[in-house]
């Protein structure tokens, strides 16, 4: 199928949606620049996660049900957060597994994973020259396998690595630990709120004794939670979602 | 805040302890790492020991059956045990038939779970510890911390104190091997005194009746050797079918759990020696409902390496005793419930779902799937608090139809926009603990895409 032929449905996560416009425009702008039919469904509203990570299912099928409702008409659903597409991909199965719902959950995409392993890119011809560190969003990384987790022995690859690594001018820095949880975990984050932030302290002072400029992640969400730190502590450190790098000054 | 969550902020406090507790773990999962990628093969031997656990759990009537017969033919006496009561009443009956006094232990979570030892020194009877890091916890009346690092929230310091105190040692020296000689002396009296030695198990090999026990300090050798009468105690799951089956789980066991190749010791006991008394105690527990449980029956696969502890965020930061339980950490977490579905529950929160422990498990347990679904299972029951499920069902609400997210992202946003600070970082908004709040955009994509989109319209 040639690229302009391929319906895209683009979903982006509520908290996105609400808080990180920007990272949205640039998932979108990214996609229509690769010459994609890409859609944003306009009564689209969250993949049901918080509610089911929550011990909620039952109550998010409504929640599932309006997601593969605004989706299922599409060759492919790409979404910047692979903590929702991985949610869509694994725990919509409480769903009755109708044709529409298995068209949905198996051509759901993270952005990264959509670029690489389906349009077959690794390099977008962009400039970056800033020293990144690349924060490795659990459920994208062992979820999804974006990458090559640090507990398995195997090969290692990384998605993520193989699309910035090619920016002309970035330096990605090396982490002390690569691939540790940084206590976002959706309502984690607020019932357990001390042990949430001292991971993220932790993840942060890893990107910043190691001399990143900008944290970067497949998940806004993390990131989100990093921010909040970063701020209250008023450290120097920038966060950016990895669609608005891949998205930044082509060249 | 209560539970989990309540003594993690208790642990974090003292910041200084919390930062050590989490580097002396992560170097143990370090050494996990550098011990599990020698050997190439290690993902399918991860994958051969659960399938071979899977086959034990699906015949495990047949396995001890073959077991204990084959036990009894090298002339060992076995007992079963329904229950911790009955557990603990077995070894009472095996003591008084030998008009024993004096104990010796070495480490086993089993005799834990049971509470064998508060039991035992109610009916004044003496039980000493035999590993080192129990004997430690032992002489400061705790429980352990960890299942293989028992003491491992106790800094050296801490301990020199403790033997001062306990074993009059030099005052101030905490030098790790001067430590450790007092304490072997102090632990040699002990094995010599003894009328009995009682283990764990490890590992119950079905066609030998065989039981395997690995330790470092080669304690439970020397309490075997030492007393005239022995005593091992299992739970129904440690059962492995064969002698072969053994390798795939000594090199799993070792590397996992500390990162050493194998353990220092791996006694193998199989009949009583010349003059002495074998026995070995199965016990249920609880067990065979668990196995009932199909979605969680996973769990029992477990080989108490601890590798899900040390590779644990929430654990490395929040410390054993914030669990509460026996055992602690992601895979006391999903064992919890089994028993204490309402009075557990907070555990199965207690964790990112970050997926590492899953990973690290040598047996492949889906713990953090686990996690997930007791979660659904507790909601279910409506087991919540009642806050807490009111307002899933207003979040189940809101995100189920376009409409109401529309207009609650807008206001929600207003709100933060307008609102004074004081009002929004107030004390239930526990995100603000430490964290701020994202900065609110003048528009959601939504409302973006709508001016700006060219959305086509569609009915
Ligand atoms: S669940 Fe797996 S990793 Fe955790 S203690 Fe048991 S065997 Fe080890």
């Amino acid at each position: 199928m040639a690229r302009k032929n391929i319906q895209i449905g683009l979903f982006i996560p509520c908290y996105i949606d609400q808080f990180y416009p920007q990272v949205g425009v640039a998932t979108l702008e990214l996609l229509q620049k690769l010459g994609l039919d890409v859609r944003y469904p306009m009564k689209q509203t969250c993949c049901g996660q918080p509610l089911a990570n929550s011990g909620a299912e039952k109550k998010a099928i409504k929640t599932y049900q309006n997601f593969i409702r605004n989706f299922s008409e599409f060759d492919y659903v790409v979404s910047p957060s692979g903590s929702c597409v991985y949610h869509v991909r694994e725990h919509y199965n409480i769903l009755e597994q109708t044709e529409e719902v298995k068209k949905v959950r198996q051509n759901t995409y993270e952005l990264c994973e959509f670029l690489v392993d389906i349009l077959g890119i690794d390099d977008l011809k962009i400039r970056f020259p800033h020293k990144v560190g690349i924060h490795q969003s659990c459920h994208g990384l062992r979820g999804l396998k974006l990458g090559k987790s640090s507990e398995l022995v195997a090969e290692s690859y990384s998605k993520v690595h193989r699309l910035l690594e090619k920016a002309d001018g970035i330096e990605i820095i090396r982490l002390d630990r690569e691939d540790e949880c940084c206590g976002f975990g959706g309502t984690f984050s607020i019932f357990e709120p001390d042990v949430s932030v001292k991971m993220g302290k932790m993840r942060v002072h890893d990107h910043e004794t190691n001399g990143a400029e900008i944290i970067t992640a497949t998940d806004m969400s993390c990131l989100m939670h990093l921010e909040g730190i970063i701020r209250r502590e008023k450290k120097a450190l920038k966060v950016m979602h990895i669609a608005e790098i891949l998205n930044s000054n082509s060249l | 805040m209560k539970g989990h969550a309540a003594k993690a902020r208790q642990f974090l406090s003292d910041n200084e302890r919390a930062d050590w507790q989490d580097k002396a773990l992560w170097a143990v999962r370090q050494k996990r790492d550098v011990a599990a990628g020698s050997v190439r093969e290690w993902e399918q031997l991860r994958e051969q020991a659960s399938q071979i656990k899977e086959n034990v759990l699906s015949n495990l009537d047949n396995y001890l059956l073959q077991f204990e017969q084959a036990a009894i033919q090298n002339g060992v006496q076995v007992c079963w045990a329904e229950d911790d009561r009955q557990f603990n009443e077995t070894i009472l009956r095996i003591i008084r038939d030998h008009q024993a006094q004096k104990i010796v232990k070495s480490k086993s979570m089993l005799t834990e779970e049971c509470g064998l030892n508060h039991f035992l020194e109610k009916e004044g009877i003496e039980v000493v510890d035999t590993d080192l890091g129990e004997r430690i916890i032992q002489f400061r009346n705790e429980p352990p911390s960890h299942i293989v690092l028992p003491a491992i929230h106790l800094k050296r310091e801490e301990v020199g104190e403790l033997f001062h105190e306990k074993l009059h040692t030099e005052k101030g020296n905490s030098d790790p091997t001067y430590l450790t000689a007092a304490a072997r002396v102090h632990l040699r009296e002990k094995f010599l005194e003894a009328d009995i030695a009682i283990t764990g198990v490890n590992f119950a090999v079905a066609e030998s009746g065989t039981v395997v026990v690995c330790t470092n300090e080669g304690n439970a050798d020397m309490g075997v050797h030492a007393a005239p009468v022995q005593i091992h105690c299992m739970g129904i799951e440690k059962i492995i079918p064969r002698t072969e089956d053994l390798g795939v789980f000594t090199r799993l066991l070792a590397r996992s759990a500390t990162g050493q190749a194998v353990t220092t010791y791996t006694s193998h006991y199989r009949k009583p020696k010349p003059g002495g008394q074998m026995y070995i105690v199965i016990v249920d527990n609880g067990r065979s409902e668990h196995l009932g449980l199909s979605a969680h029956r996973n769990s029992l696969k477990c080989i108490r390496c601890g590798a899900c502890m040390n590779t644990c965020p929430v654990y490395r930061r929040s410390g054993g005793y914030s669990y509460g339980s026996v055992i602690p950490g992601p895979i006391g977490s999903i064992l919890a419930p089994v028993k204490q579905m309402k009075d557990k529950q907070d555990l199965t929160f207690a964790s990112s779902l970050c997926g590492s422990c899953s990973n690290v498990c040598p047996v492949k347990v889906d713990i953090h799937s686990q996690l997930y679904k007791w979660r659904q299972e507790i909601s279910e029951k409506n087991l919540f608090p009642k806050a807490k499920s009111y307002s899933l069902s207003i979040v189940g609400k809101v995100l189920g139809s376009n409409g109401m997210y529309n207009f609650s992202g807008k206001a929600a946003r207003w709100a933060l926009k307008n609102m004074p600070r004081r009002l929004i970082y107030n004390k239930l908004n526990t995100w603000g603990w430490g964290r701020e709040l994202p900065e609110v955009p003048e528009m959601s994509f939504k409302e973006w895409y709508k001016k700006n989109g060219n959305e086509r319209k569609r009915q």
